[in-house]
């Protein structure tokens, strides 16, 4: 699962080796530029500036963040699933999704920062993770909807990450892409099964959650272009290869045929093929709303900060015993 | 929710509890194949990072293997001196087979 990266006050203090002048060396910054501009990969210990190093950061911890946060919205529902079957899928993705924030945070540690400064970010709530995880799945589909849709436009944010020019994050994300598949199709199944053998109130109980959840599936390729200022440093920096708006486009135009195929509408009376562009019209987004989400006034963003928190303080024993037992190891070892 | 701020860990010998050690991860996809650098976790001691990148990284049958090493034991090459450090191997042309030119009813060597 992925978000924009947004920009909002720094939430990690680079490690002493970040602390250089903004004023790049200009050799080196011309031998930088000439990688970019050939399309090239820069890895952890090549060279790179400042601004580059701090955009990296931001963008892989959040996005670490979100895969982490994300666990919580599905895992209410690992109980509840309504088969052994369903709960066997639903763990296995929420396991998945544990293992993709792991191999972004990998990413993000070979840029300087610690580990801990970043969970350290996340629990004091100075970074952000995807505003999606701030709203509640209040019914068995919004699970479905979520692997369908959340994780769909997931993948049409993170395919071109996969062409990133910081080689770790690249890499990360290629073996994300590699599972994300697995949860957009256990989610259209799930839906497909209720829309196709369901009850009445199980074919009203996945429309509602498509209805409730379409909105903020658009919003999650973040604001349009001409308010993303810092969409074209992004892209001039190879991190970024396709603007938001035209993301969302994509995702609008692979989206509307499955949900034909699934037997249900998107609650968007502006919706219409346009046959001259070729694509989907689709109506306006409320920005507004998005924002007071982002900045901390959505349905669950204390909630999910609270069992993020809760968690890393009840592992804290689990974390302590497990190196205690290392070095009671380490000393047999010599002794023996 | 401020606690992890509050309380700060500490060792047996009451020093501050630094995260797990970080480990590099190599997986052999199959018999056959060299063990490839995947990525790297943090754990504990070697056994622990074995199962944690069973767990990471090998979740659909993606190894037969696992190589864990610590991070800090890898020494490498310096990024600032690839011209320098590689360039013996630049003007030597004739070590590439198709320095030679072989006439062509030879067929393929």
């Amino acid at each position: 699962m992925y978000t924009q990266s947004f920009i909002t006050a720094d939430p990690i203090k680079p490690t002493a080796s970040a602390q250089v002048s903004p004023i790049e060396p200009a050799d080196l910054m011309a031998a930088f530029d000439r990688v970019i501009d050939a399309d090239g990969r820069i890895e952890p210990q090549d060279w790179m500036p400042q601004a580059y190093r701090k955009t990296l950061v931001r963008q892989i911890s959040q996005h670490a963040h979100s895969e982490i946060v994300g666990m919580l919205p599905e895992g209410n529902w690992i109980s509840r699933a309504p088969s052994l079957k369903r709960k066997a899928i639903l763990l296995a993705k929420v396991q998945d999704e544990a293992g993709h924030g792991l191999y972004l945070y990998s990413a993000a540690e070979t840029l300087g920062v610690s580990r801990d400064s970043m969970l350290d970010a996340l629990h004091t709530g100075r970074a952000k993770y995807s505003s999606i995880f701030n709203y509640p799945t209040l019914t068995w589909a919004d699970v479905g909807v979520i692997g369908w849709l959340v994780d769909g436009a997931a993948i049409m944010n993170q395919i071109p990450l996969c062409r990133c020019s910081y080689g770790p994050y690249a890499r990360a994300m290629i073996r994300v892409c590699k599972e994300e598949s697995f949860h957009q199709r256990q989610g259209y199944e799930a839906l497909l099964v209720m829309m196709q053998q369901g009850t009445e109130a199980q074919k009203a109980m996945v429309q509602d959650a498509v209805n409730r959840w379409w909105w903020k599936c658009l919003a999650m390729f973040g604001p349009p272009d001409e308010d993303s200022p810092n969409s074209a440093q992004g892209m001039r920096w190879g991190i970024k290869r396709i603007s938001n708006d035209a993301l969302r486009q994509k995702f609008v135009d692979a989206t509307i045929p499955q949900a034909e195929i699934l037997g249900v509408t998107v609650p968007d009376p502006d919706l219409k093929w346009n046959d001259e562009r070729g694509h989907y019209d689709f109506g306006a987004i409320d920005w507004d709303e998005f924002w007071a989400t982002v900045n901390g006034n959505g349905p669950c963003n204390k909630e999910r900060l609270a069992t993020r928190v809760k968690a890393w303080d009840e592992g804290q024993w689990v974390r302590e015993a497990a190196v205690a037992h290392a070095q009671k190891s380490k000393k047999q070892e010599r002794a023996a | 929710m401020t606690a992890s701020n509050d309380k700060k860990a500490t060792d047996a010998q009451g020093a501050p509890l630094a995260e797990w050690p970080l480990w590099e991860i190599f997986v052999r996809s199959k018999q056959g194949l060299e063990h490839k650098h995947c990525g790297s976790l943090h754990a504990s001691d070697a056994q622990h990072a074995l199962q944690m990148a069973r767990d990471v990284y090998t979740r659909r049958q993606e190894g037969v293997s696992i190589w864990v090493i610590p991070s800090n034991a890898i020494t490498a090459s310096s990024p600032d001196d690839k011209g320098a450090f590689f360039d013996p191997a630049n003007d030597k042309i004739y070590r590439h087979p198709t320095f030679y030119t072989i006439p062509d009813e030879v067929g393929h060597m």
